[in-house]
């Protein structure tokens, strides 16, 4: 379930542009967005390593050892180990895996539930539109983590809760990207053309006008993963967001590696710089898909 | 601009209401009401203790009743009282205000300071090295979590100059310079993600007025590149900065929920995280509230500033 999403966004590129082949795309994208591609690369690297963590992780991630708290790293704890002697590395990988499945999974539910309000609402117009647009507006509000925070506090702390409580923010935003993008989709004359022959609306939306926001779907998706990933951390800092005992980069900096941080400053370090990594990788792909899908936005 | 403002406040006002709407949602959604939450660790309850606390918080009553008891009580300028602290919310959130206030505005002032020079001369070197080596370190900026790179300064501060920042809150009154220091830190780590949207929009908004007809007029007529980039392009190209920096004023709010609770600051912020984990809903709900007007009167603010940056803008037309 981790793969797919990735595994769709570069074959995406290719059916944005349809005529050379999925290869020649790729290259393409690489020499002309090199950072894109690097962050695309990042994101793969993150994806295989959530994948595999079972054959990458060189301890148990929840194993607890008295006589290894605190190790440096070195040989035996490539990255340190924490104050309960639970070796850092695997937990990253393994915290790849958590952070990972709630990050895409929380930017899909709320991207998909946003792209349908914003279809729907963009589609319709008139005072559905209007009503719709002034409840987003209300969603969007709030500041996102205060919004997720209040969420996950009051639906309780479990992966799928914290998976609903990410994309309840995200969905004002996708709403408002697939709308703008209907509204002049909808005065295309294909469309016109599909309302003359004596379509249902329902098949119109659907069938002609939705396959053709999914350009800005895309990006709307990548660029959203990388907050969506940066609130699973914070929440799970707070205690608020992945619960033991799966392992979560946001939690491994929680108020016991505050504590520590003096004596041992990996406790610290690595997990930010995976969480970091794995936003910067979205970012920098986010980027890049928008100048190349989103005619709109080019140069910008 | 009277009516324009009348109207805004109108928006505003409507807006809030739907807020309170969902927020009072929001925190119904849970399966079992507050009580049990309350309780949850509590073991066994007697059930009439049960019952007290319940008709205490008004949980006895219908919904929409409750719902009308406590906008009445927000109308009033009465957030309740906090169920934890056993004292009315107002007396604990006034003195955390200035704290929230100072590192907002503080942070800000950073994300200001480093977003917009930062922009000019990515836009000014366009596809240079430089341009793009800022554009990573921006980017780099948003991709950090700003707790973490609290958390990564601090560390930073004692390796390298054995000097530990004050754990515990310093009042300015007590010692100016420390409390100034201990202000900084948060300020530089969230100003610093947030100076990353300020850098992209001035760079984006700035290569566009560059390519402007009076640009090249005032290049020909011989004004030196600074001036022209400075004074000419920056001032037209600054409106849509201005948006952004309103809008990053929820982010940062946002952002400092956490910062704040790495630091140790005593800010609203902080005490809206303790009520959760404390579980004291009636505070909660009554924070939001007032972030939430906050953050409406600051987008308020930003959209009357515009009138006074840009002249072609008119209100009430």
């Amino acid at each position: 379930m981790a793969t797919r999403p990735l595994g769709v966004e570069v074959p995406g590129v290719a059916m944005a542009l349809r005529r050379p082949g999925p290869w020649t795309t790729l290259v393409r994208f690489c020499r002309k967005k090199p950072l894109g591609a690097i962050g695309g690369a990042i994101m793969v690297f993150m994806v295989v390593t959530g994948v595999f963590a079972n054959q990458l992780a060189t301890h148990d991630p929840i194993a607890t050892d008295a006589t290894q708290s605190l190790a440096r790293p070195g040989p035996e704890h490539w990255l340190g180990s924490d104050h309960l002697g639970r070796d850092i590395y695997s937990r990253i990988v393994h915290g790849a895996r958590v952070s990972l499945i709630v990050g895409i999974a929380s930017t899909l539910l709320g991207s998909v539930l946003g792209g349908l309000i914003g279809l729907l609402s963009g589609y319709t117009g008139g005072r559905t539109d209007l009503i719709t647009q002034r409840v987003m507006d209300i969603l969007q509000g709030l500041p996102l983590l205060v919004l997720a925070l209040v969420m996950s506090a009051s639906l309780g702390p479990s992966i799928p809760n914290v998976v609903v409580a990410i994309s309840i923010p995200i969905i004002p935003r996708a709403a408002r990207v697939i709308r703008s993008s209907v509204l002049s989709i909808r005065e295309m004359q294909y469309v016109e053309a599909a309302r003359a022959v004596g379509l249902r609306h329902l098949r119109i939306a659907f069938r002609h006008v939705l396959p053709n926001t999914v350009g800005p779907f895309i990006v709307l998706c990548t660029a959203q993963l990388g907050s969506a990933i940066l609130v699973e951390a914070a929440l799970s800092f707070l205690g608020l967001g992945v619960p033991e005992p799966y392992p979560s980069w946001g939690r491994m900096l929680s108020v016991s590696a505050a504590e520590y941080a003096q004596k041992a400053p990996w406790l610290v370090l690595f997990p930010g710089l995976a969480i970091s990594l794995a936003v910067f990788g979205s970012n920098l792909l986010g980027d890049a898909l928008r100048d190349t899908l989103d005619p709109r936005l080019r140069g910008a | 601009m009277k009516t324009y403002i009348a109207q805004r406040l109108g928006v505003g006002a409507l807006t809030l209401f739907g807020m309170s709407i969902v927020i009072f949602g929001m925190l119904r959604l849970a399966p079992g009401d507050i009580v049990d939450i309350l309780f949850a660790t509590g073991g066994y309850v007697n059930p009439s203790e049960r019952a007290a606390i319940e008709k205490e918080l008004g949980l006895d009553r219908p919904v929409t009743v409750q719902y009308v008891e406590w906008v009445r009580q927000i109308l009033t300028g009465d957030l309740g009282k906090s169920y934890r602290y056993d004292l009315p919310a107002w007396e604990i959130i006034r003195p955390l205000i200035p704290v929230t206030l100072e590192l907002a505005a503080l942070s800000l002032i950073v994300s200001v300071l480093l977003g917009v020079p930062l922009g000019v001369i990515s836009a000014v070197r366009q596809d240079t090295t430089l341009d793009y080596a800022l554009r990573v370190f921006s980017l780099a900026g948003l991709s950090m979590p700003s707790f973490w790179l609290g958390m990564v300064i601090i560390l930073g501060l004692v390796a390298w100059f054995g000097w530990i920042p004050p754990v515990t809150y310093v009042a300015p009154s007590e010692n100016l310079p420390l409390h100034l220091v201990q202000f900084a830190l948060p300020a530089l780590a969230v100003g610093y993600r947030s100076s990353a949207l300020i850098m992209r929009i001035t760079r984006s908004s700035l290569l566009e007025v560059m390519r402007e007809d009076y640009i090249r007029t005032a290049r020909a007529k011989g004004q030196s590149g600074r001036v022209v980039i400075w004074r000419h392009a920056l001032q037209n190209a600054i409106l849509p900065v201005v948006t952004v920096i309103g809008i990053e004023f929820a982010f940062l709010i946002g952002g400092l929920v956490v910062t704040e609770t790495v630091f140790n600051l005593p800010g609203v912020a902080r005490f809206l995280v303790e009520a959760i984990l404390w579980r004291d809903y009636p505070i909660v709900q009554n924070l939001v509230m007032f972030i939430a007007i906050v953050v409406i009167l600051s987008n308020l603010f930003v959209d009357m500033l515009y009138g006074f940056l840009d002249p072609r803008v008119r209100y009430g037309h």
